[in-house]
């Protein structure tokens, strides 16, 4: 009932703007129409040339009010390379954006119909074409080059050093996997997949599985100064490793194995000085859609001092520990209780 | 104003030898209700047919995301009148975030297919083809009017997938498998997913019997003396538009006919390695990549065949309202070729973060980057257009003008957007939905605007009324910016989009005051939007008459028609052509402007 009330009223408030909008044209008639019609191009030209100044005046207002909710802190090298960049291509469009729009709506108001005046006929000069050809192919190429340098050095090969960890998205979580003592990542097979007791297939008679670790939570830990190289993958459908404090991004795409690695280089508990947010996480965020669990699918990188790290590897066990084929199935896995605690109620995961 | 004495006059100069017994017999044929307005073989019909359908989608579509805006900026409120208008999807008035992504993919599908696709194209080029070219019809009326029905069909199907038990498709308008193709995957992979399909297969057919009569009649229907360097550019757009069409929608196709292969018939085309519902599934050695390759091969002409005809009708409006010819005709023109030929090879910009090869990538960064040439060159053509005109803010011209303004801003954040160093950071944010709606949603709309304005007078015999087209227009234009402004900011913080509650995320759940603002103004502009349909019906039934041929003093030759044209367009014969389109110039009579119908003066230069 409500709906159909509101649609009578949206209806007839339109009724009675239309009614005043036919009044007001033949108002237009008797008053004679050439003139009202001038009287109303010349308050059209003011008003547009309004919108100019309150549209600069709205820009500085957003900015004020999001300069310190932009770029967060970067926290790698690639990352600062990042905001230079980003920082050159909002200078170059920045002026091109002003300039044009100032000129169109100071055309506007200086430009508007007049008896007084007729148009100038200008229909080409190939001078002025060729200026504003050469001109943004120039601002291009410059874009272009400094755009190609960083993007090759953030899909450069990964360090020898670099430590290897694999992260696996399925709906709707992060399963991370460390190579344990033996720094090798052993064989996996996704028909060998048990939700119960072997959540990314592991392949048992391959040696270097028996150490891996599996954080069901979607952990990463990393260490600060220390390269890491993603290997990403997925279960089920397409997902995406967000990164949005490294910068980075990349599809994990099931049947294909995709990568990323970059060099953290400020720890969780830096950060949260430098942010005073004491509640501060690096967070993993999936950005593609997945289904509906998707806004939910949440990681967190957490980066820490190699003691730190240590002292967490020493706590960890290998999930062959924990769910050797022949374990009861149902073994509730070492990591569901230790979620985050800035996991509000509302991250539920969606099975 | 003089310049109606003239019109009369040039026409009279044009219709000079048209014979007194000479006339088209179907013009005076009384026609039966069903072939006249159902299934007609007139242009212009069909044209009006595209658009009102095109014009009911728009509110479809739009209403959803009303719907779903009102989740996002108010995850803890509830609003019973959506479990009003949804039923079981909004529970207590809080929409199921299955029901969210659904609302979502159909808002992305319809506008961009149906609304800014056949409503605009298939609105447009219909009525202006034949009309700016001097054609009677197109080349196949027939063809036209199936290309019509089958746009139908698929709107149908479409309409039908609202209401299946497991709700329309919710993969995003994309549809990547594996997510569109495993009934596992989503709800909206069900039933849904396949009408999604099928409608839209239906969909292409219909875009390609469009296309090439668009084609056909642009390159071989002009009347005399209409040389392709004479045509007006909103025709060199809308050819430009049915080329992309006709070369990218076949690949489309065949995208969703492997997806309907791998959802039905046991392939694995793009499936590979998948373990889900519990089960491992036979697929082996199918890429989910492919699929992405496929869709954005005609996905990113897309945008352009949305664009390309609002860009006509700016240059159009902009220079019969400003009475000065378009600056740079053939700059025009031959940026339009740069776009088109450019379009075909910029896809895989939108999949540098896939784990396309990088190098793939740079060359991606390259060729999608060189596209900002031909629209800058654009942008500069119109605002010189302007300069020193003599501009009268007629409805069509703001909204031509609050175009250029939107191009502007979308298209510089689209150099961010193409050069992957700085993509790897924003793709999949705000910053990419502040992007496309802004230069492919909102500017698009702001071109079909500017045209339902200029041309309502042709379609219908009377004016849209004026008072209702200023307030639809301030409304508009500012609120668009009040809502994809902001977006900037939250995408640059690395707000992932497609996200049904940020409420759990440190990043991002400071925006929730932001999400709350974009949504309240959305709300208020969607109902501005229904002020312009009501308008617009009103004005059919009841606006101000058109008393001349040639309302707005315009060269081209729709406006030498009578006001109100029959199926054949002109009484006695197509006008003869004899000059470019543009000539806003004084006429020697006190006019302003030379139609193109009128000889060149002893003495006078052709452009």
């Amino acid at each position: 009932m409500s709906v159909f009330i509101i649609i009578t009223l949206i209806v007839l408030v339109f009724i009675i703007i239309y009614q005043i909008g036919r009044a007001s044209e033949y108002a237009v008639v008797l008053r004679g129409e050439e003139k009202v019609k001038a009287q109303a191009n010349g308050v059209i030209a003011i008003l547009l040339l309004l919108l100019f100044p309150l549209g600069v005046w709205g820009i500085w207002e957003c900015n004020e009010m999001f300069k310190d909710r932009l770029l967060p802190v970067a926290a790698c090298k690639t990352g600062e390379n990042y905001d230079t960049m980003f920082m050159v291509t909002t200078t170059v469009t920045g002026i091109v954006f002003f300039l044009t729009q100032f000129l169109l709506f100071w055309f506007c108001y200086k430009y508007q119909a007049s008896s007084k005046r007729s148009a100038f006929f200008f229909a080409h000069s190939n001078k002025l074409e060729l200026v504003w050809t050469t001109i943004p192919a120039i601002a291009m190429a410059i874009l272009v080059a400094i755009g190609l340098r960083n993007w090759y050095d953030v899909t450069s090969v990964a360090p020898a050093e670099a430590t290897v960890v694999e992260i696996v998205g399925k709906q709707f979580n992060w399963l991370v996997r460390y190579p344990g003592k033996d720094n090798e990542l052993g064989k996996r097979d996704f028909r060998k997949i048990d939700d119960a007791n072997n959540v990314l297939g592991l392949d048992w008679t391959d040696p270097h599985n028996a150490d891996d670790i599996i954080s069901q939570n979607g952990e990463l830990h990393v260490v600060v100064g220390k390269p890491v190289k993603l290997l990403i993958g997925s279960r089920d459908v397409i997902h995406d490793v967000g990164l949005p404090h490294f910068r980075m991004k990349m599809d994990a795409v099931p049947g294909i194995t995709t990568t990323l690695w970059f060099t953290p280089s400020i720890t969780t508990d830096s950060m949260k000085q430098i942010t005073k947010n004491p509640d501060f996480v690096y967070e993993i965020a999936c950005d593609q859609l997945c289904g509906k669990g998707h806004y939910s699918m949440r990681g967190t990188v957490i980066v820490e001092t190699p003691a730190q790290h240590e002292k967490w590897l020493a706590s960890q066990q290998s999930y062959y520990s924990q769910n050797s084929p022949s374990a009861t199935p149902g073994t509730p896995a070492a990591g569901e209780n230790a979620k985050p605690k800035t996991d509000s109620v509302k991250a539920v995961t969606m099975k | 104003m003089n310049n109606h004495e003239i019109i009369t006059e040039g026409a009279a100069i044009a219709h000079g030898h048209e014979g007194a017994a000479e006339h088209h017999a179907h013009e005076h044929h009384e026609q039966h209700f069903i072939w006249k307005y159902i299934f007609s073989q007139d242009h212009k019909m069909i044209s009006k047919q595209f658009l009102v359908t095109g014009i009911i989608w728009a509110i479809i579509g739009a209403l959803m995301s009303v719907f779903f805006r009102l989740q996002l900026g108010f995850p803890d409120s509830t609003f019973p009148i959506m479990e009003k208008v949804l039923g079981e999807w909004a529970k207590g008035g809080k929409l199921s975030p299955e029901f969210y992504y659904a609302l979502v993919t159909m808002h992305g599908t319809i506008l961009v297919f149906f609304v800014l696709t056949a409503g605009l194209s298939g609105t447009f080029a219909n009525l202006l083809i034949p009309l700016q070219v001097g054609a009677r019809d197109m080349a196949s009326p027939f063809m036209n009017m199936l290309s019509y029905w089958f746009f139908f069909l698929a709107s149908i199907l479409m309409f039908v997938s609202l209401f299946v038990e497991t709700g329309p498709a919710s993969g995003g308008w994309t549809t990547y498998p594996p997510l569109s193709a495993l009934k596992e995957a989503s709800l909206g992979a069900g039933v849904g997913m396949d009408l999604w399909l099928l409608s839209m297969a239906t969909f292409v057919v219909s875009s390609l019997l469009g296309g090439l009569n668009y084609i056909s009649t642009v390159l071989n229907m002009r009347t005399k003396g209409m040389t392709m360097t004479r045509m007006p550019l909103t025709i060199w757009a809308l050819f430009f538009t049915a080329v992309l069409g006709v070369l990218s929608f076949p690949v489309l196709f065949s995208g969703f006919v492997l997806l309907i292969f791998d959802r039905n018939f046991g392939t694995s085309f793009y499936l590979s390695e998948i373990f889900i519902g519990g089960k491992a599934l036979p697929h082996i050695g199918g890429s989910a990549i492919l699929y992405q390759h496929l869709f954005w091969f005609l996905g990113h002409p897309e945008v352009y065949i949305i664009m390309l005809p609002g860009m006509g009708m700016a240059s159009e409006v902009l220079s019969t309202h400003s009475r000065k010819p378009i600056f740079g005709y053939f700059a025009m023109i031959i940026s339009l070729i740069g776009i088109t030929v450019l379009a075909f090879v910029v896809w895989a910009h939108h999949m540098f973060v896939t784990g396309m090869s990088p190098f793939l990538g740079s060359i991606f960064v390259l060729l999608t980057l060189l596209i900002a040439v031909p629209s800058a060159v654009k942008v500069f053509n119109w605002l010189t257009t302007i300069w020193r005109g003599n501009i009268r803010f007629t409805t069509p011209m703001l909204y031509a003008l609050g175009f250029v303004s939107l191009f502007i801003s979308g298209g510089l954040t689209g150099i961010f957007l193409g050069n992957s160093a700085l993509d790897i950071h924003l793709h999949d944010t705000y910053f990419v939905v502040a992007h496309f709606h802004i230069v492919m949603g909102v500017s698009a709309f702001f071109g079909m605007f500017a045209g339902i304005y200029h041309w309502f007078p042709k379609m219908f015999g009377r004016y849209m009324n004026n008072t209702l087209g200023y307030i639809h227009f301030f409304i508009t234009f500012i609120g668009a910016y009040l809502i994809f402004w902001p977006m900037h900011y939250e995408g640059i913080a690395g707000m992932p989009r497609r996200y049904y509650d940020y409420s759990a995320w440190e990043s991002f759940k400071h925006f929730q005051g932001v999400n709350g603002f974009i949504s309240i103004v959305a709300t208020i502009v969607f109902v501005a939007q229904l002020l312009f349909v009501f308008n617009f019906f009103m004005s059919m039934y009841r606006g101000r008459k058109v008393t001349t041929k040639n309302p707005w003093g315009s060269t081209t030759l729709e406006w030498t028609t009578p006001i109100e044209p029959g199926h054949g367009n002109w009484e006695g014969d197509i006008p003869e052509v004899y000059r470019w389109p543009y000539d806003y110039k004084d006429d020697g009579n006190g006019g302003d402007f030379i139609p193109q119908t009128v000889p060149l003066r002893p003495g006078e230069e052709a452009h």
